[in-house]
């Protein structure tokens, strides 16, 4: 706790100074595209939010599956701790998808296997966060979300691989292909740059709950305590 | 065996097999899952004209005729085997043009002709700075539309 609570403004210092790199050099240095014009700029947080949304969930697998088979506490809270960021960035891939659908699809939205699976994650993270809420003694709602976020990292691979199991309205990957990335450089720094920001992100809020996890876990034992002396 | 392996047993098959489940269940709906059809499957399988189906592809170069009336479009569909006649009536996204992949739903009617309601483009996933591709049309270099 002390040394990762020392960490914590030097992290928080690298998220900010990230962003400010990534969102300068996507908004104003970065050319506009041939096709999308100005509207391109959005991808600079559709992707960096919609790659972490999936990421967080698949450390939310992977700590929940740690959590069931070696029953470590730690595990548990980072799992619990991850879950509201993990919802905030999907809902921002979402509603930053739908600004950018409208102009170049035409269309805020449709039910293709991409936007669908994704909403789907959405609702996933909701659950999980209605499940911990619902359940009042953190072993069994550990054990019961745990199991949950397992289930629900089968969506991962089918959000992952709707893009090219089904013809979607959603384009294909473009920068993890075969023959290399169908974007140019200058649109990938920004993207780069952004995906580490919000990466960084994600590991200043995630260790920043965590410890007040412990903390709430600490007051409750000792209240526990209390009652009972 | 430890209780740990147990579980550990315990939680592996229970992800196998649940991801077995799933990959039969997205199998068995196969079809169903797709967002278009393309004009090769619009041919070859007989779509009742009562059924709204989406059709996708790539508008055909030098296929598209505004009529008078400044909203009612034609256009023909294509994936470069076969094509489908399409007649649209109303607003066209940014991103339709010539060459550039399109969605358009809406029923076939008896004569052939597919009448779209609604019609969006499908951004292919190639990203290039504006002022390159004005650079390589003014060389004459440019391989796109």
């Amino acid at each position: 706790m002390r040394v990762s609570g020392a960490f914590l403004p030097w992290l928080a210092a690298i998220t900010a100074a990230l962003l400010a790199w990534g969102l300068y050099d996507g908004l104003l240095v970065a050319p506009p595209d041939y096709q999308q014009g100005e509207t391109v700029r959005i991808m600079y947080v559709h992707v960096p939010s919609a790659y972490l949304s999936m990421m967080i969930f698949g450390t939310m697998a992977f700590a929940s599956a740690v959590a069931l088979i070696w029953r470590h506490p730690v595990a548990d809270i980072a799992a619990k701790a991850s879950a509201p960021i993990g919802a905030g960035m999907t809902a921002a891939a979402l509603a930053t998808g739908m600004l950018w659908g409208q102009p170049m699809w035409g269309t805020f939205w449709v039910w293709d296997a991409r936007l669908t699976s994704m909403l789907l994650l959405f609702f996933i993270y909701l659950g999980y966060m209605a499940l911990w809420a619902a359940i009042d003694d953190p072993e069994r709602a550990g054990k019961a979300a745990a199991i949950l976020a397992l289930v629900g990292s089968v969506n991962l691979p089918i959000i992952h691989f709707s893009v090219e199991w089904w013809n979607t309205l959603h384009q294909g990957p473009s920068v993890l292909v075969s023959g290399g990335s169908t974007i140019e450089g200058p649109f990938l720094r920004p993207m780069f740059i952004m995906i580490g920001a919000y990466t960084v992100f994600y590991f200043t809020v995630l260790i920043w709950r965590m410890h007040q996890e412990i903390i709430a876990r600490r007051i409750r034992s000792l209240r526990l305590l209390q009652a009972q002396g | 065996m430890t209780r740990k392996r147990q579980r550990m047993i315990f939680v592996v098959t229970g992800l196998i097999s649940l991801g077995v489940a799933t990959g039969l269940v997205l199998l068995a709906l196969g079809d169903n899952l797709v967002f278009f059809h393309g004009p090769s499957e619009v041919v070859s399988e007989e779509f009742p004209p009562q059924r709204r189906f989406r059709l996708g592809g790539l508008v055909e170069e030098g296929s598209v005729k505004r009529n008078e009336d400044g909203l009612t479009v034609e256009f023909v569909v294509t994936d470069l085997v076969n094509v489908v006649p399409v007649t649209f009536t109303g607003i066209l996204p940014d991103l339709f043009r010539e060459g550039q992949g399109v969605v358009a739903e809406g029923r076939l009617g008896a004569d052939g002709v597919f009448v779209a309601t609604e019609v969006l483009a499908k951004h292919d996933e190639t990203y290039i700075p504006a002022d390159v591709v004005d650079a390589l049309k003014a060389a004459g270099q440019w391989q796109g539309d």
